[in-house]
């Protein structure tokens, strides 16, 4: 499967990703209205050492993912490509997923339930716009 | 050849995985579900967010409503095993009918405990709370006048009184311990909890027990009365190891079973809350009735029942658990100085972190109302970090991928993993 691949020597800390992340899974079709005077909740997040290093951290689709071994309510499960996605009506917020994944890439959402990267394919992106908006290939969406 | 047969006593999460387990593998094989539920693998923590309505009954289905079908197994609802033969590859049910096996996975999960309180057959109502049939039943005595006494103030106690505070007139909870939750947090974390439990309206008496029941009157211990109209019992679980003990298989408190999840009983496994787990945080057997120990122990018997290869050896306890918007977590073992262990702690407003390490490994820690990225100090203790290769004073105060070295990060980040 495809996956979000992250090259730090070629990170400027930037931060453009976790808006686009956060427009594109926002559901609005304006970018300043979906974020101007928002507090953003994206699902990647840019982790940073001062200037020196710079990354971004997101959902690795684990091939053996332990959030969903150890999902209490059967919320999160891989889809037919191998994403690993959430069913925000079944979860209900215990956070033992966050518990769990060992890259920190859960997060709870505004209403109390978890987010965490499905890769852009539940909204009108349709593939990662963290990735597609990238200014220098930081980050990138491929197979390996 | 002759198709395979497996057979799972038990219905629960453990035994989901163990399908799964054995799917992952044989595509071909016929399973046997032996269920003494009458309902589908459903999600039995969710019992007490569909009480406080944050679930609805439709969705606490741990697997989709094609499980079964999919996955090629046919469920025994209603029924119990009555015995294991294990020389002739036998289970025999209650009914008297008998199901052979190539492989078995016992799964039987762990029953409610109930101490011999003296008085206890005059209380007219009185309830456990560990399976949906519990909970319905619970439901149907629950009403806004109804006072609640439960007995235990652990996980299962407490995640009831939060389910069913809103649907009553007023709840008490006792417990022997002198603290709440007593099995994953110490003195100073239990008093905030409990002090958050009781802003809500939750009464508590702890250090105290019931002397005897008399109808809807508890005598405790302490002297006083305490007059209700339901009562939970919430005292512990014990794990169902008897099948096992009967056939002659090794049990402790639990089912011992090697990293394969094998019981000393040849082509039978074992997985879930009725087994002994070893904890790798303090290095003893121990049972941890946790969820996802059971899903991962009966996916790890799964595969082997079927002739893959898999095991288990990074059990710990682990918990996140939330009353009334405040969140914990814990993981792992505490060890005190006196033991060799070493505490980090941080306190912010309302929030406390506390790091136990000990030999140079992250073995444990509570957070309470701070657990943004707790995955990665629970990995920390899972894969036995030494503390050495990362910066854990940078890691102490934020759980970030930074303390780990690029190296790691080329790896994680940069591969599939």
């Amino acid at each position: 499967m495809k996956r979000v691949f992250v090259n730090e020597k070629w990170c400027l800390g930037c931060h453009l990703c976790e808006y686009n992340c956060a427009f594109a899974n926002s559901g609005e079709t304006n970018m300043a209205k979906a974020l101007k005077n928002v507090k953003i909740r994206p699902r990647i997040r840019v982790e940073e050492d001062g200037d020196a290093i710079t990354f971004a951290v997101s959902c690795r689709h684990c091939s053996d993912p332990i959030c969903i071994r150890s999902c209490i309510s059967g919320a999160l499960s891989r889809d037919e490509t191998g994403t690993v996605c959430i069913d925000h009506d079944k979860c209900v917020g215990c956070r033992t997923c966050i518990l769990v994944c060992p890259y920190g890439a859960i997060s709870e959402d505004e209403n109390g339930v978890i987010q965490k990267c499905e890769l852009c394919v539940k909204n009108a992106a349709g593939s990662p716009a963290c990735v597609a908006g990238c200014p220098n290939r930081a980050i990138i969406f491929e197979e390996r | 050849m002759d198709m395979k047969q497996y057979c799972i006593i038990g219905n629960g999460v453990a035994a989901a995985g163990c399908i799964e387990g054995i799917r992952s593998v044989e595509s071909d094989a016929h399973i046997t579900v032996i269920s003494r539920e009458a309902h589908p693998v459903y999600c039995r923590p969710l019992i007490s967010y569909y009480l406080e309505g944050k679930t609805r009954l439709e969705n606490i289905g741990y697997r989709g409503h094609d499980f079964y079908e999919k996955n090629n197994c046919t469920v025994l609802y209603g029924q119990e095993a009555a015995r294991i033969d294990a020389a002739s590859q036998k289970v025999r049910l209650k009914t008297g009918e008998e199901i052979a096996y190539d492989a078995l996975c016992v799964a039987s999960g762990s029953i409610p405990f109930v101490p011999p309180f003296q008085g206890l057959d005059s209380v007219p109502r009185k309830y456990s709370f560990m399976t949906l049939d519990d909970t319905l039943a619970l439901e149907e005595a629950l009403n806004k006048d109804a006072r609640v006494l439960i007995v235990g103030a652990g996980l299962i106690g407490l995640k009831c009184a939060e389910g069913i505070l809103h649907r009553v007139k007023d709840i008490t909870v006792c417990d022997l311990a002198p603290r709440i939750l007593s099995s994953i947090l110490d003195d100073e974390c239990a008093s905030i909890m409990q002090r958050h439990l009781e802003s809500r309206g939750i009464r508590f008496l702890l250090g105290d027990s019931v002397a005897q029941f008399e109808g809807s009157k508890a005598q405790m211990q302490s002297g006083e009365t305490v007059d209700f109209d339901i009562l939970v019992l919430a005292v512990g679980v014990r794990a169902e190891t008897g099948l096992v003990k009967e056939a002659g298989g090794n049990v402790g408190r639990g089912i011992l079973t090697d990293t394969k999840m094998h019981t000393s009983l040849d082509q039978v496994y074992a997985a879930g809350d009725c087994t002994e787990s070893h904890d790798i945080s303090c290095g003893q057997s121990r049972i941890l009735a946790i969820l996802p120990n059971a899903y991962m122990q009966g996916h790890c018997a799964g595969v082997n029942m079927a002739g893959g290869s898999e095991v288990f050896d990074q059990a710990i306890p682990m918990n996140s658990i939330g009353f009334f918007g405040l969140h914990i977590m814990t993981a792992g073992s505490y060890f005190t100085p006196e033991e060799g262990g070493e505490l980090y702690e941080e306190r912010g407003e309302g929030t406390i972190k506390r790091l136990f390490s000990k030999d140079g490994y992250l073995t444990g820690f509570i957070l309470v109302g701070c657990t943004e990225r707790a995955g990665i100090y629970t990995s920390l203790i899972r894969n036995k970090t030494p503390l050495s290769e990362i910066d854990y004073e940078m890691i102490k105060q934020n759980p970030s991928l930074l303390p780990f070295g690029k190296k790691y990060r080329v790896e994680k980040l940069g591969g599939v993993v």
